[in-house]
């Protein structure tokens, strides 16, 4: 018979690697319905009859995140044949609080309790039989990542299958509560839909559930006739219902392990706590913490990474790929255009996609690493003071960092920040930092205008660390980032060993991601600037570049930059073509300005050129633009892999060249200005902006109490139906 | 009123009540922090915010705005 398992447990539990051990290869990830939560399904490996659900990592069954909302959203409405539970062994009063509510649902259970291997070297000793009379439910003892216990586990599952019986929740509350749940259960037991689910809404109601009363269409006289025995038993108790239900479950908790669960353990200290000592110590936490971001950089950026990503680059994909395809197809008789279609348009564009998938594998290793030792969540902890401000989490640190090397693996590298919010601003500000390819422009720029003053790249990087600061100040306050008031109670998970198959997995989960996601956008948009540059708007090859369809593009959008101080075609088509790559922008000006040949790496041979058409300010304000506009496609590939959302990648972009469009207005405005040129409506405009930026810095954030207290569905994707901002 | 917030590091301290409203309350409720839960306070992180408690045999990190909520004996 066919069996759908839902797979649930808290964070760090090792339910990832649990799902993983058992669907093998065979799993598929996409999106929970209208919302950005990745969902991932597959089959048992060893048996395909079974599917199995991996549900996003939950505390509780509460409705006030986005996760638990769409676990409970599923285990209420899809009713699953069966869940299984993993709990983590070396901390499990936590672990069984969610237990406790699962076994409500009245859907058959299966307690996995994991790290056992963990539990028998530190002298732990569980008795399962008498946890299952306790909890009602089966308990299996596993240990994911050595792969035991698995095939005892899923055999309890065929039982379960094979013979399925009605599961009753065992635990048992004080006097005062049990007395209030019975009769909430007897005033509510005609609105059930299944059976054996009172208890679970009798304990929500009285937790006063919004959604859960939502669901149940109780008339008026019942709600009074409910909120009555509420307060009676809160006024017996002395604390609120929400307190009292959990409390309550601790203390059962609390009972149960009295018996089932012995320490033989005397030593006192854990060896992670003893690694915490040192490592999140309160004067050697920073030092560790810049040699740690010090060795990732240099491994990931400047040494392994930059090697492999100029090998795929030159070797690979040009000389291995590219030049004997096109050697090939010139002794075809394929005609001219169509060579010129595959060999500059697809093979070249596919050649950038896979340029950056070394780097991105080689960081992703080296966060995994960071991840699955537990690391991560101490440089959350590290950091948080600083970044919370801007409306960041301490984990937005790793992204920028990367960024400096290359936007399109910062941005990847967002995956490992756990909330929505922080993720999603981190994606859309990250890549204001600077990244390598920026840098020729800043070059051609500081070195034609200012005499290679120094000062032109370090204010590149200011500018990009004010911009990530100004617009995390401006952004939080916005209705778009405010829905979610993270709780920053975060989990300081034990140290351990990192699994190499876990952390390759995950390695290569994701950078095959970013080669099919982003792949897409990045081969599609080369594709375009390949045709558009290299062609008129007859559909005849241009010899020179000002003849092409983009040039005339960028002559129509050129007025748009003139209150920029650079409004001619060649910065606005250069510009553009700068979205390919930002380095295309130096290659851009040596072409347009009539270099033949290559140009050097500063661009020295079109300095005087430029030097004719652009002043100091123009020049500047030309480099500052960008600088922070919409970064390179392969980089809005990646956006959008991460936000798993159109609506979202575009605001990013949109947001990103407002941004730009702003601050360069405002540098060519008030510097010319300065020096007493003066344009009343430049200047007008420029001070409005400014006076809005002001605005909303210094705007109080007023977070609504009353918005905040049901977030439900706020923070969705867009398009779906149940949350707010939709409806 | 003494508060998680203002309780010394190294020391133990038992809960009296959380205050506080919503998300943040449930999410602290739902951590293990309930009335009568005894709270180890660990370290302060380098910046001096947030803080690391051991409840319930494992390890919290809990920003001082938030302690503040948790009323302590």
């Amino acid at each position: 018979m066919k069996m759908r398992i839902a797979l649930a447990g808290n964070p760090n539990s090792g339910k990832t690697t649990l799902f993983n051990e058992l669907t093998g290869g065979n799993q598929y990830v996409g999106n929970w319905p209208g919302v950005t939560v990745e969902k991932k399904e597959g089959y048992y490996k060893k048996d395909k009859s079974y599917e199995i659900v991996d549900l996003p990592g939950i505390y509780s069954l509460s409705p006030y995140t986005l996760e638990e909302v769409i676990a409970r959203n599923y285990l209420i409405n899809e009713k699953p044949d069966l869940i299984i539970n993993i709990i983590d062994g070396t901390n499990l009063e936590r672990n069984l609080y969610l237990t406790t509510q699962l076994m409500e649902l009245s859907i058959p259970l299966i307690v996995a309790v994991n790290k056992s291997d963990v539990n028998n070297k530190r002298n732990v000793e569980l008795n399962l039989n008498e946890l299952e009379r306790k909890f009602g439910c089966k308990f299996v003892c596993i240990s994911a990542a050595k792969t035991q216990g698995i095939e005892n586990l899923m055999s309890s599952a065929k039982e379960i299958n094979e013979s399925p019986r009605a599961f009753k929740p065992m635990h048992s509350f004080c006097g005062v509560l049990e007395h209030a749940l019975a009769h909430i259960e007897d005033l509510i037991k005609d609105h059930m839909s299944y059976g054996n689910e009172e208890r679970w809404y009798a304990i929500k109601l009285f937790e006063r559930d919004d959604s859960a009363l939502k669901n149940l269409n109780l008339d008026e006289t019942i709600q009074s006739k409910i909120e009555n025995i509420i307060l009676d038993a809160e006024n017996e108790m002395d604390d609120d219902s929400e307190s009292i239900v959990t409390s309550e479950r601790y203390v059962y908790i609390a009972k149960a392990m009295k018996g089932s669960y012995i320490n033989k353990d005397i030593e006192g200290l854990k060896p992670s706590d003893k690694i915490d000592r040192i490592v999140t110590n309160r004067i050697l936490a920073l030092p560790i913490f810049a040699a740690i971001m010090f060795f990732i950089y240099y491994i990931a950026i400047t040494t392994v990474g930059t090697l492999v990503t100029d090998w795929t680059n030159d070797i690979f994909a040009t000389a291995w790929i590219q030049e004997p395809f096109a050697a090939w197809l010139s002794t075809t008789s394929a005609p001219m255009w169509f060579q010129g279609l595959l060999v500059e348009g697809i093979v070249g564009g596919a050649g950038a996609v896979l340029g950056f998938v070394p780097q991105i594998f080689v960081l992703f290793l080296l966060l995994g690493i960071l991840e699955d030792c537990g690391y991560m969540s101490r440089i959350a902890f590290i950091l948080d003071r600083i970044f919370r401000r801007f409306g960041l989490s301490g984990k937005s640190f790793i992204p920028m960092l990367i960024s400096t090397g290359c936007a399109v693996p910062g941005i990847m590298a967002c995956r490992t920040i756990e909330n929505d919010r922080d993720r999603k601003m981190t994606i859309a500000t990250t890549s204001f930092v600077p990244c390598g390819a920026k840098l020729p422009i800043i070059a051609l720029i500081a070195g034609a205008m200012f005499g290679n003053a120094s000062w032109v790249a370090a204010s590149a990087y200011f500018l990009g660390i004010g911009a990530i600061v100004l617009s995390g100040i401006i952004l939080k306050k916005t209705q778009r980032f405010k829905g979610d008031p993270a709780p920053f109670i975060m989990e300081l998970p034990e140290y351990h060993l990192p699994r190499p198959k876990g952390v390759f997995s995950r390695m290569w989960e994701r950078g095959w991601s970013f080669i099919r996601k982003a792949g897409t956008i990045i081969v599609l948009s080369s594709l375009f600037i390949w045709f558009s540059s290299s062609y008129s708007w007859s559909l005849n090859p241009v010899e020179s570049f000002d003849n092409s369809i983009l040039y005339s593009i960028g002559s129509l959008f050129a007025w748009i930059l003139k209150p920029l101080g650079f409004g001619n075609a060649k910065a606005a088509s250069a510009t553009i073509l700068g979205l390919v790559a930002k380095e295309n922008v130096l290659a851009a000006f040596g072409i347009l300005y009539g270099y033949q040949g290559e140009l050097s790496g500063a661009g020295n041979e079109i300095w005087r050129n430029l030097q004719a058409e652009y002043t100091a300010l123009s020049a500047y304000s030309f480099l500052v633009f960008n600088l922070l506009c919409a970064p390179c496609f392969a980089a809005i590939g990646a956006i959008k892999r991460e936000m798993q959302s159109t609506k979202w990648t575009w605001f990013a972009i949109i947001y990103q060249t407002g941004f730009a469009y702003s601050i360069s207005l405002m540098i060519y405005q008030f510097g010319s200005l300065l020096i007493g040129n003066i344009n009343p409506l430049g200047v007008t405009a420029a001070t409005l902006i400014l006076v809005l930026f002001i605005y909303r810095l210094l705007k109080k954030d007023n977070v609504n109490t009353d918005d905040s207290k049901k977030i439900s569905l706020t923070t969705c994707g867009g398009n779906c139906a149940g949350c707010k901002s939709c409806k | 009123m003494k508060t998680l917030k203002n309780a010394k590091i190294g020391t133990s301290v038992s809960v009296k009540k959380v205050h506080g409203v919503g998300p943040i309350r449930k999410r602290i409720l739902d951590m293990g922090i309930t009335k009568g839960s005894d709270i180890y306070v660990k370290k302060v992180a380098p910046l001096g915010d947030p803080i690391e408690v051991t409840i319930r045999n494992y390890n919290l990190s809990i920003r001082n705005a938030d302690a503040e909520l948790i009323e302590l004996l």
